[in-house]
């Protein structure tokens, strides 16, 4: 199913990451996705998140479908040129998985294989647009292809909380421009941020999710502060996190906070996207705090 | 000036804008550049009235050397809404880096010439990709600014306004567009979906067989 369909129909998508591992075992993760994601309506995989080798995002996305769930195929343009990137979209399309977020991907230089070339034959934008080209039945080389052409719900990311918004939103009209069709964000813990990002993004009329990351401890929080782009926790969820540690380890505070930042920024957007970085067992929680449990 | 070629003749003129100053490098021309193309281009726009001055010269690359040629031709720059430079990367972007509240504009494309990398050595660094993309990012390359070279504006790794991959190096794309804010350029930013185009190695094996 496209996630599309559900902007498309008014209602708040909600949609959960999982991150496969780095081995052939995914047994526990597609059963974790069966037991926790229930209540989302669809589930990105990402793609060697972080620049970090692990199974496929396409081949997780086949076994997330073949056990009924709806997957969002992330593709990033970091270890791929735009023959394999094209070549992955048609084999997408082939497994029925029709839901695809299209990202530049971070640096080789960031994760764990650092000698690795980074590819960016083609970014996030250009990606789009090459979806859009093959929708058409041509490809980037202008050949045709053989049949009916793929159809695909087209996401990107944008970042609400970066300190260089007028660059995003610039960058956000340029994916628009190329066939973006709904948008996931980086994580928000400063619901104030987002709304001001959103007042000036509503002008674009696309659906946008706002993503989530239960926090897990203070410490956490901090190494995002200095360690990830886009990302800035306010010192009051720091100090929240530090109150009681007993309840922050249980992730309750983390799921507070989370329902919370959802319930203020819900009337501002079209849907929640959550990174749950293996704390997939509190989504149910979560979804029930911040009223969106079915 | 490295390996250059002309953009297209109808590029250049929409580039030229009213009022255009010139300037020729042909500091490395023992090297390539389209001289005789570029002069029948450039007598067209000037028995067209649409040029303030045009100033030949050398190593543009080299920014004392740039400045001290610049000083006695400022008030026919000033006159111009656009310098339009006809020489490699490294030229454009030193032109651009002094005469920051100009609009700067590239006339040529700058094509790889393995196992040469220009004479002055500085910051600026041109990564000879045969498409030069320095009319939509306010003549700053994205290319070699930005750490995955991407044409199609920032990624979502700035963090103060440096690169996620080094802290010590300004992000390319934040730099763009504080140039192109400044220029009041913005909308220069609109600029449709770019694919850059990697099969220009061929036009260098063309170039040194000629």
């Amino acid at each position: 199913m496209k996630i599309t369909d559900l902007f498309e129909r008014g209602e708040f998508a909600v949609s959960a990451e999982v991150g496969p591992p780095k081995g052939i075992h995914i047994e526990e993760m597609i059963e974790d996705a069966k037991k926790y994601l229930g209540g989302v309506d669809a589930i990105n995989v990402t793609d060697c998140q972080s620049s970090v080798m692990r199974v496929g995002s396409l081949a997780v996305c086949k076994e997330l479908k073949d056990a009924g769930m709806n997957p969002i195929f992330q593709l990033a343009c970091r270890d791929r040129n735009r023959i394999a990137l094209e070549s992955d979209l048609l084999s997408a399309a082939m497994f029925g998985i029709d839901n695809v977020l299209a990202l530049t991907g971070d640096h080789t230089k960031m994760g764990d294989h650092p000698q690795a070339k980074p590819v960016f034959d083609l970014d996030s934008v250009s990606l789009l647009h090459t979806m859009c080209v093959l929708e058409s039945g041509k490809d980037l080389g202008g050949n045709d292809l053989v049949g009916e052409p793929p159809k695909f719900a087209k996401g990107a990311v944008v970042s609400p909380c970066s300190d260089s918004v007028d660059a995003q939103l610039v960058k956000m009209e340029k994916k628009i421009e190329a066939g973006a069709e709904f948008f996931q964000t980086q994580a928000v813990f400063d619901s104030e941020k987002f709304i001001r990002f959103m007042e000036r993004a509503k002008q674009f009329g696309k659906p946008v999710m706002l993503g989530i990351i239960i926090p897990k401890s203070a410490g956490m929080c901090k190494f995002m502060n200095n360690n990830v782009a886009g990302i800035s926790v306010p010192d009051s969820i720091l100090e929240e996190l530090k109150a009681d540690k007993e309840k922050t380890k249980a992730g309750i505070t983390g799921v507070e906070i989370a329902a919370r930042i959802i319930r203020e920024c819900k009337p501002y957007c079209q849907g929640v996207h959550i990174m749950s970085l293996g704390w997939e067992s509190k989504i149910p929680s979560l979804l029930e705090q911040s009223g969106l449990a079915r | 000036m490295l390996i250059t070629e002309l953009k297209s003749k109808e590029e250049i003129l929409s580039l030229a804008g009213e009022k255009a100053f010139i300037i020729n490098c042909l500091g490395c021309k023992e090297i390539y550049f389209p001289e005789k193309e570029a002069k029948e281009l450039q007598k067209e726009l000037s028995d067209a009235g649409r040029v303030t001055g045009i100033l030949t010269t050398d190593y543009i690359c080299n920014p004392d050397n740039m400045k001290l040629r610049l000083q006695a031709y400022l008030e026919q720059i000033e006159e111009a809404d656009t310098v339009l430079v006809f020489s490699c990367g490294v030229g454009v972007q030193t032109v651009a880096d002094f005469l920051e509240d100009k609009k700067v504009c590239a006339a040529c494309d700058t094509i790889r010439l393995p196992g040469f990398q220009g004479v002055t050595p500085t910051e600026v660094d041109c990564g000879q990709c045969g498409e030069c993309y320095l009319n939509l990012t306010g003549g700053i390359c994205p290319i070699t600014a930005c750490s995955k070279s991407l044409v199609n504006g920032p990624c979502g790794g700035t963090k103060d306004g440096k690169c996620e991959v080094d802290p010590s190096m300004e992000c390319g794309w934040e730099r763009i567009y504080r140039r192109l804010e400044k220029l009041g350029r913005l909308d220069v930013l609109r600029f449709p979906t770019q694919m850059h185009d990697f099969s220009t190695d061929e036009v260098t094996k063309e170039c040194k067989e000629s």
